[in-house]
């Protein structure tokens, strides 16, 4: 298990006074102190890690979030944002001697600008509610993260969320284009807008995806799209995953960028073909579900291009669906993949690499060996279009040893990934989880880059501390500056 | 060298082709790190949609390898060498520090969208790297974002990756004649809104439509506005008579006419005169671009305009008499303050640009907060200082 930083007991001691001074900036309920309600933020979708929060705020406004982390910064308190709470990498993990701060209560939808193709909400807003709020108009918010439902735009900017569209409609710092930020400090900022790129440095694009370390979002401005007019969706059977891997590469190589271009593995079919009867094919070694999307012309076009294709690398079936609800229902099972595939285990731990595509057949391979190592089974769902795997662990939480087995053999896996010329995680983030293996990519000289970056949002590590970043981030040593015969540049700008 | 650099207090400028150097505010070094000889593609696998090349490899080389794949960078890097005034070769590195994107960005994203890693050595001296060489990445700080657009201030970019795309099978251009600004851009807007995928969207304002090469463009009457439409040609034809039943009849351009047109569009051809000129890059919110346009011209009569991206890039040349000392910055800005937005100034000679704040002036809590990272990066200033802004 990964260990948190050592809580700071000086204050845990202030513990009521600063439940006081919150319930001074948040009035009402918005400050929650019972033990048990603050039992239900102590963990997010990484539901292996609990801790329980020193007090929950859930502020409304702004203004109010401005002076919580002015506050905080001013007493040296950590602070923990929130969304949803749906992180797959622990990323809205709390701190025993940190204040959760949940963004739940930012709902609304501020500005539908349709002649600017782009949408003003709170971050709070889920990331379906955004495409529910535009569907009239025949627009939608193309990322697409499989929790939908639940997860918030907030958390979305937070943590990068792609989902299955992404290839082609890319991820979400393709698709935000301004946020109001509230840093550590207190300090309300705007970066983008309704226009387009940045001036100066791109702030935008490295506060997305900074896992809630670099400053609070209280407005998002997002870009919506034009509803593509029709899509089908083709489900193919293939007898090896190598056929799989090759008409991957050739339906890419020939210059189809298909919607969204799923694989799942023998398991992952059997399990979702018994949750949800969407007719997969059991015989198959594995499935390729691909989407593609526009007008009929450019659809039939594609489809008969892709099957042509298929047909070449050994397909053992082709399907097209025919209609929007069996488009729908070829989806269903891939999209309840994962509770599908909960059914056959107590406890399932998902995991998140990304691979160059051509590695697939071998990273399998070597998967499969370490199913025999650990003892665990694996069920593999895999966006096969961007090279991002979900390896699906099974375990039983209950049996002792077997969560330390099912952490030891996902780590395997992202280490396996990396190795192959691959990423620690392609869209759920390194938060808690991967924390650790951050030095299998990067260097030394790598992460004090990231944190000398972060230093300059969050000087005293006061947001989101004990995430991503394997060591705590030391500014002050960071800032060291080698000076050759007493000329340093700048000499009257603060170094900390 | 830059260790050297660093310790010795000498802050450098970094080049490589040179194209771009009169790009940004003069950067004020007395030396000059050239990075041309970091060339060459390292690894390029077109069925993975990914390509990793040396910062200093010349765009050209970029180009030939994609092109032979049936590949392009979808950002549609543009050439700004007749702009600048230089015959020096564009590099891969210098694009990316400039986030150069052209006409299809408002569809496809900018260049930032399709930077996916990269090495470099900061204003310390330090090699490090951030990102992947795969498309799909979230593993720490997203930091080819900060380096696209940073001109070189903050780090030396020495090996990047891209994500690269399939060039479409084929393209056609919708011209509509005689429409004014004013109708225009909510026509193009309108388009944008349209499932039809429209790829390009741009205006040329009489006096820029005749002084195209492209003889359907300078040959109508009045302003003429381009819709671009990309894809398999089965589609093309649909989605151009879609919008021919929407938005009215036109010319139509083929491939061929349209890719002539998009280039000579992405390099700002139409607004190139030999006068003196100060040309100005504004990007406002898309449906003010004609009124911004409306109210800088009611104090600069001389404004030349080109629009594209829908109306959220306006190019505007301006006479050096008409535009007064400061280039036109007092007015442009306090018009852009107006609408959301930011104005570059990317021509004028030296001294100007020296003058007058090249880039949108920031706040002063961002212009605190861009100086930290600044600092984090490059604390002894030796990288392009003074590029961006003045004094570091």
């Amino acid at each position: 298990m990964i260990r948190m930083p050592a809580p700071d007991e000086a204050v845990l001691a202030r513990r009521s006074e600063i439940v006081d001074a919150l319930r001074r900036i948040v009035p009402g309920e918005g400050v929650i102190d019972s033990e048990p309600e603050r039992r239900a933020f102590e963990c997010d979708g990484l539901t292996a890690y609990r801790q329980l929060p020193m007090v929950v705020v859930l502020p409304e406004t702004t203004a109010q979030v401005s002076e919580i982390l002015r506050y905080c910064h001013a007493n040296r308190i950590k602070v923990v944002p929130r969304g949803a709470g749906t992180s797959l990498s622990g990323g809205a993990l709390p701190l025993q001697d940190g204040i959760l701060l949940g963004l739940g209560k930012f709902k609304r939808i501020l500005d539908i600008d349709v002649e600017n193709r782009c949408i003003v909400v709170q971050p709070g807003v889920t990331n379906l509610g955004i495409s529910q709020a535009v569907q009239a108009q025949g627009l939608y918010y193309a990322p697409d993260p499989s929790s939908q439902i639940a997860c918030t735009i907030g958390g979305n900017v937070a943590e990068n969320s792609g989902g299955v569209h992404c290839l082609k409609y890319g991820l979400t710092t393709n698709n935000v284009i301004g946020v109001e930020l509230v840093m550590m400090d207190g300090e309300i900022i705007r970066l983008g807008g309704k226009h387009f790129d940045a001036s100066g440095y791109d702030l935008l694009g490295v506060l997305v995806g900074s896992e809630g370390m670099l400053g609070v979002v209280t407005e998002v401005t997002v870009r919506i799209l034009p509803k593509p007019p029709g899509a089908r969706a083709l489900m193919i059977g293939f007898a090896t995953i190598e056929g799989v891997g090759h008409c991957v590469a050739e339906v890419i190589a020939t210059g189809i960028i298909p919607g969204g271009m799923e694989m799942m593995d023998h398991l992952a079919i059997e399990a979702a073909e018994a949750f949800v009867h969407a007719g997969y094919p059991l015989d198959a070694a594995a499935l390729l579900i691909i989407e593609l999307d526009g007008c009929a012309a450019e659809i039939d076009h594609l489809i008969a291009a892709v099957e042509a294709i298929a047909g070449r690398h050994g397909a053992t079936s082709c399907r097209a669906s025919q209609s929007e609800e069996e488009r729908l229902l070829f989806w269903a099972g891939r999209k309840a993949a994962f509770p599908a595939v909960g059914r056959l285990s107590p406890d399932y731990y998902c995991m998140d690499g990304t691979i160059p595509r051509r590695q697939i057949g071998t990273v399998l391979q070597r998967m499969e060996e370490m199913e025999a190592k650990y003892k665990l089974r694996v069920a593999n769902v895999f966006h096969a279009g961007d090279g991002n795997l979900h390896p699906l662990i099974l375990y039983d939480a209950n049996r002792p040893g077997e969560l330390q087995r099912a952490e030891d053999f996902g780590n395997d896996i992202l280490r396996l990934c990396v190795e192959v010329g691959g990423v620690l995680t392609g869209e759920h983030g390194v938060g808690v989880e991967k924390r650790d293996l951050m030095g299998t990519m990067f260097n030394d000289s790598d992460l004090a880059q990231q944190t000398r970056l972060k230093c300059a949002f969050d000087s005293e590590s006061l947001l989101n501390p004990g995430k991503v970043f394997p060591q705590l981030c030391r500014c002050a040593e960071l800032g060291r500056v080698h000076v050759h015969a007493g000329n340093l540049r700048f000499p009257d700008l603060p170094r900390f | 060298m830059i260790g050297w650099a660093m310790a010795e207090n000498h802050p450098l400028e970094i080049v490589a082709g040179g194209s771009k150097r009169a790009l940004g505010r003069p950067p004020r070094t007395d030396h000059q790190l050239d990075v041309s000889r970091l060339s060459g593609i390292v690894d390029y696998e077109p069925a993975e949609l990914v390509m990793t090349a040396r910062a200093g490899t010349p765009m050209a080389d970029i180009q030939r390898q994609l092109a032979d794949q049936q590949q392009m960078l979808a950002f549609e890097p543009p050439d700004w060498r007749k702009l600048l005034a230089s015959n020096a070769e564009p590099t891969l590195g210098g694009v990316l520090a400039c986030n150069l994107s052209g006409p299809r960005r408002l569809r496809a994203g900018a260049a930032r969208d399709f930077f996916l890693g990269f090495a470099a050595i900061n204003g310390r001296g330090d090699a490090w790297k951030a990102g992947g060489k795969v498309v799909k990445n979230v593993t720490g700080y997203d930091m080819c974002k900060l380096q696209a657009g940073a001109f070189g201030t903050l780090s030396l970019l020495t090996e990047v990756t891209l994500k690269v795309m399939p060039k479409p099978e084929t393209s056609c251009t919708l011209l509509l004649h005689g429409l004014a600004d004013d109708v225009a851009i909510p026509t193009m807007l309108r388009a944008l809104n349209t499932p039809h995928e429209v790829s390009g969207a741009a205006h040329l304002p009489s006096p820029a439509a005749r002084r195209s090469g492209v003889d359907a463009v300078a040959n109508g009457l009045g302003g003429v506005t381009a819709l671009r439409l990309e894809g398999p040609a089965p589609s093309v034809i649909y989605r151009a008579a879609e919008l021919e039943k929407l938005l009215g009849h036109g010319d139509r351009l083929d491939a061929a006419a349209s890719e002539r047109l998009w280039t000579e569009i992405a390099s700002v051809e139409s607004l190139v005169a030999g006068r003196e000129r100060y040309l100005w890059r504004l990007c406002p919110t898309p449906a003010r671009a004609s009124a911004v346009v409306q109210a800088i011209r009611a104090r600069l009569v001389s404004a030349d305009t080109l629009f594209d991206w829908g109306g959220g890039l306006v190019w505007l040349n301006l006479d050096a008499e008409d535009a007064g000392p400061d280039g036109g910055a007092a007015i442009i800005r306090a018009a852009m303050g107006q609408v959301g937005g930011h104005a570059m100034l990317v021509v004028a000679p030296e001294a100007l640009r020296a003058a007058t704040p090249v880039f949108e002036p920031a706040s002063a809590t961002m212009d605190a907060l861009q100086c930290r990272i600044k600092q984090g990066f490059d604390p002894g200033g030796i990288l392009n200082p003074g590029r961006m802004w003045e004094g570091r």
